[in-house]
């Protein structure tokens, strides 16, 4: 999976970006759900930030049953896991790391720091064990 | 009292790569005693110094026990627990 990095439509990029503005500056963050096995992410959903901070995030565990459940049902999983650092770059932090759950996520930082301007950098990692390893992103133009 | 209990992606190596496994208890902390002779170092994964690790959810029959009792939750006849790692960062 990590090999070839992650495949995604430009649309769902775009989502994300808008996702991350919109939040901005407490972090944004969601999933994309893809059919199992399948490393190709489809299903756009946003989450909520339950700690509504610039500088941590974490899923609301009332809707993370909920949609996790929905995968399960759908034969789906998270294929990508993103969220937004609003005031540094798009890399995994400490605690990133840390808290990675899903050895089979694509983890895709979005940074909405000031300094980039209109533009947003986004870029995905595959973190298993503690190693954070990055991977090209290829974009699906529609 | 049989229960069942959802394992998440990153627990199934403990289980055989089972995503459901069975389990008796009263309570939540039973039900983990009770896994752990089967699947041993699961018990690990989810507590440490005597309570729930702090970014581990688990549910039972859907409701996050964070809110019903922690480890002392009970736990129905045919009922369900849930085991899902938070998704969390900074």
């Amino acid at each position: 999976m990590t090999e070839t990095g992650l495949t995604i439509r430009r649309e769902l990029v775009e989502k994300m970006i808008a996702h991350a503005r919109r939040d901005h500056p407490d972090e944004a963050c969601g999933v994309i759900a893809g059919p199992e096995g399948s490393d190709r992410p489809e299903r756009f959903i946003e989450m909520l930030n339950a700690e509504r901070s610039p500088t941590f995030y974490r899923f609301d565990s009332g809707e993370q049953l909920r949609v996790w459940r929905g995968m399960d049902e759908a034969d789906e999983e998270p294929v990508v896991i993103y969220h937004s650092h609003t005031a540094t770059e798009a890399y995994p932090s400490r605690t990133d790391v840390k808290f990675a759950s899903e050895p089979h996520a694509h983890y895709v930082l979005i940074s909405t720091r000031e300094e980039l301007g209109p533009e947003a950098e986004v870029r995905s990692f595959a973190i298993v064990d503690g190693v954070i390893t990055e991977e090209p992103v290829h974009i699906l133009e529609d | 009292m049989s229960v069942t209990v959802s394992i998440p992606t990153i627990l199934r190596p403990l289980t055989g790569d089972q995503k459901r496994v069975p389990a008796s208890g009263a309570t939540l902390g039973a039900v983990i005693d009770d896994l752990e002779t089967r699947h041993a170092g699961l018990r690990d994964r989810l507590i440490s110094d005597g309570a729930l690790h702090r970014f581990v959810n688990v549910y039972v029959d859907d409701e996050d026990v964070r809110f019903t009792g922690g480890l002392d939750t009970p736990v129905a006849d045919g009922g369900t627990v849930t085991v899902l790692p938070a998704v969390a960062g900074g």
